[in-house]
């Protein structure tokens, strides 16, 4: 059972550090075309700053910002975002995961193509966060029945 | 613009993997939902892997190009013969033991059922993606994405399931990452992953030791997630303890697909001229495989549960196939072709009447199962075809594929083979016999003979029932069609150079 | 012979961790052991292939302005396939992890003898 740290010190670093550590993650999330990034590194930063949540305040509060049928429709959706933008260019006329089909109102190919990784890398970061998230949180609630996924 | 039964390539993967994650949405809700999804998506791609035979066998070679980027810089997924029959045996199996499992997975794993289905989607959307993909790496992702989901089900059966799948977990990742390791010596000296282009570009090459390095690591990678002789300790229990809707989906499929990308690495990345004649490795391989056709039999005989016996006689099965494999003649391959699709049913007749009498009297025993076949009398039909075909009695589909081993032995000028054959063939008769015996006939050595508490021994309920008879009989036709089979898919499925 | 071994210094690294790795993960009875060998095993195959990508005066495989020319950069093919390694890594390690959960539930221990005689 992870109990909340009683110390202020942890609690007040840790309250002033998540929003940037999700900005951050996000902000590696956008410029994987540019930088070392892209979707998985900043699904498991963000999924990260959640696990620093649990452990500064507790798993009981964690466990209520964010409920684990949450988590699913999170995994689910990121999941179905990647399938789902590849299923769409093969009903666009192309083979599927072929970005240059998709129908986005932009100049060139070339930029459709980015902005079709750009929401792949979207749907990967969901799916991961997710996927951080509950296997910490599975593993934390090992004595009141933590299942195995 | 691809036609559709092009198409049919990608959907094949598709359909399962985007089911598999709207079964968790939708279970939350209507648990009910998730057997029917999942057959339902397994069907799909059954209709999907018969257009793909026929596109095949009419059209020639598919060629997919993903994400519209030509080979090599892209993944490409090339479906010939081999491939598209690899697909259909695939689906095959997976649809009737998908089928049988509803019953099995709502007694012994009452609450977890929508989990449950996630991970099986999972792993044979993984299946499917070996048999299909034509680039070495996509190949290792779905290698992964396969194993990790049989780690997971297998870890949900009884005692010694957990301890069972760990040592399967620390085997798996060391052969999976000898693979990788094998595709990364080629990817330094060639710099290429596509399959057709390595055929290319290796040839230059042959006599260098990075390329004797990587054929190294990719046998032992591969023969240790196949089960072949001394690397096959993960086996047996692995396959006893998992709950029996996940040993009869594993047991049929996993070891073969496997060997289907032996086959690949050896014939279609090198050529059969270096396999052969350069590196000796098909002459070492049949005597490997010629050791674990022994070896597994006599493990099979001090075995007294049905589960472990019948994972013991598939060690030595796999004997049989890589032996085909390398003994590296025409008629060797379509022996092992054929025993791939007869191992195939055989394996998974047999485990689902495992399963079959797990269901109904929750026993493992053999000497325990006395005259049982008065009350089951159609589960234990299916049991004598299935035991009569793995001895290889004809008409049943067994004995044809014995006989092309044994043509491709002779062919090889190798007389100690034949006898194995023939010595294995016996040795699987006493086992097998043992629990046919023990079944029709009242032998009494102090088995129990009391009823098991709960509902009384009957037959089973026919979702359980009608795939065990289709197996059975799916056995029996084959047998009789074999003919047909092998000139019309097989002799076509042969690597080019035969 | 001193000079062939010096300048392949990448592949003896390498060859150490993985037999370091191998050795922890079969040679040990704990689990958790055998679990940490596992994911020094993985790393090692992965630091090889990044090391097999390098290339004499190329830089980071970041897009530069004033560096037109591909052959400026390390190759980035090993580092892609690489991110999917390290996918498979931890997604092995989450697994087995849940699975030695499952073990000590079950039998209140984690060496591997102890368990196995509480099987019999």
């Amino acid at each position: 059972m992870i109990v909340p740290y009683e110390n202020v010190i942890i609690k007040t670093i840790c309250r002033l550090l998540l929003p940037f550590l999700q900005i951050y993650a996000i902000y590696v999330l956008m410029h994987g075309h540019y930088s070392p990034g892209g979707g998985f590194q900043g699904g498991v930063m963000m999924g990260a700053s959640f696990i620093l949540l649990v452990i500064a305040y507790g798993l009981d509060d964690a466990q209520r910002r964010i409920s684990v049928k949450a988590l699913t429709i999170y995994a689910c959706l990121g999941l179905f975002i990647y399938s789902g933008i590849g299923a769409l260019a093969l009903l666009m006329g192309g083979n599927y995961l072929d970005y240059g089909t998709l129908p986005l109102p932009l100049s060139s190919i070339p930029k459709i193509r980015a902005m079709g990784i750009l929401g792949i890398e979207i749907g990967v970061f969901l799916g991961v966060m997710a996927i951080m998230i509950f296997i910490f949180l599975a593993i934390a609630s090992y004595e009141t029945g933590g299942k195995d996924d | 613009m691809n036609p559709p039964h092009i198409q049919a390539t990608i959907l094949i993967i598709i359909i399962p993997l985007m089911s598999s994650y709207a079964i968790p949405l939708l279970g939350w809700r209507w648990k009910r939902s998730a057997y029917f999804i999942a057959l339902t998506a397994i069907g799909a791609s059954l209709v999907c892997s018969l257009i793909l035979l026929s596109t095949v066998l009419t059209q020639g070679t598919i060629h997919y190009h993903l994400g519209g980027w030509l080979p090599p810089w892209g993944i490409e997924y090339v479906i010939d013969p081999l491939n598209g029959f690899m697909g259909v045996v695939v689906c095959t199996i997976s649809f009737l033991v998908t089928l049988s499992s509803k019953k099995s997975v709502e007694k012994e794993l009452p609450e977890k059922k929508v989990r449950f289905y996630t991970i099986y989607l999972l792993l044979f959307t993984g299946l499917m993606g070996i048999v299909v993909t034509g680039d070495v790496f996509n190949l290792y992702v779905f290698l992964e994405i396969a194993s990790l989901s049989a780690y997971a089900l297998i870890a949900i059966g009884e005692d010694g399931a957990p301890l069972a799948s760990f040592n399967y977990i620390i085997m798996g990742t060391i052969g999976a990452c000898f693979y990788l390791l094998g595709v990364g010596y080629l990817y330094i000296v060639t710099g290429s992953l596509n399959m057709a282009d390595l055929a290319k570009l290796l040839p230059p090459l042959y006599d260098s030791k990075v390329v004797l390095i990587a054929l190294a690591f990719f046998l032992i990678g591969t023969a240790i997630k196949m089960g072949l002789f001394p690397l096959h300790v993960w086996l047996p229990d692995a396959y006893t303890y998992a709950p029996s809707a996940v040993s009869s989906f594993i047991a049929p499929l996993m070891t073969k697909v496997m060997a289907y990308i032996l086959i690949r690495i050896l014939f279609t990345v090198f050529k059969p001229s270096y396999v052969i004649e350069v590196v000796p490795v098909a002459s070492i391989l049949s005597w490997i495989a010629a050791v674990a056709i022994i070896a597994g039999s006599i493990l099979a005989l001090a075995q007294r549960d049905l589960k472990r016996m019948l994972a013991y006689s598939s060690v030595s099965q796999i004997g049989y196939i890589v032996l085909g494999i390398g003994l590296a003649n025409k008629m060797g391959l379509i022996g092992a072709y054929l025993h791939i699709l007869n191992h195939a049913f055989m394996k998974g007749c047999l485990f689902s009447v495992a399963g079959a009498l797990m269901y109904r009297t929750g026993r493992r025993n053999i000497f325990q199962l006395h005259t049982i076949h008065r009350k089951m009398p159609f589960t234990m039909g299916a049991l004598v075809i299935g035991a009569l075909s793995m001895i290889g009695i004809p008409p049943t589909a067994g004995f044809f594929s014995k006989w092309y081993l044994i043509l491709g032995s002779i062919e090889a000028q190798n007389w100690v083979f034949v006898a194995v054959i023939l010595a294995s063939s016996l040795l699987n008769a006493l086992y097998f016999f043992r629990v046919i015996e023990n079944v029709y006939f009242e032998v009494s050595q102090g088995g129990l003979k009391e009823e098991p508490a709960g509902d009384p021994v009957r037959e089973v309920p026919l979702s359980m029932l009608a795939p065990i008879i289709l197996l059975a009989a799916g056995i029996l036709l084959l047998g009789l069609y074999n003919e047909r089979i092998i000139s019309g898919i097989l002799v076509l499925a042969l690597p080019r150079g035969f | 012979m001193i000079d062939s071994m010096m300048s392949k210094y990448n592949y003896w690294m390498y060859i150490i961790l993985m037999m370091i790795g191998f050795y922890a993960m079969i040679g040990k009875k704990n689990l958790i052991k055998k679990l940490i060998g596992m994911n020094i095993f993985q790393t090692a195959i992965i630091l090889y292939y990044i090391s097999i990508g390098v290339k004499k005066g190329g830089t980071v495989p970041v897009l530069m302005e004033g560096l037109p020319r591909a052959a400026d950069y390390v190759n980035p093919l090993p580092h892609v396939l690489m991110l999917t390694a390290i996918v498979v890594s931890v997604s092995t390690t989450g697994v087995a992890l849940a699975v030695i959960l499952l073990i000590y539930r079950r039998y209140k221990t984690l060496e591997e003898d102890e368990i196995l005689k509480s099987i019999r």
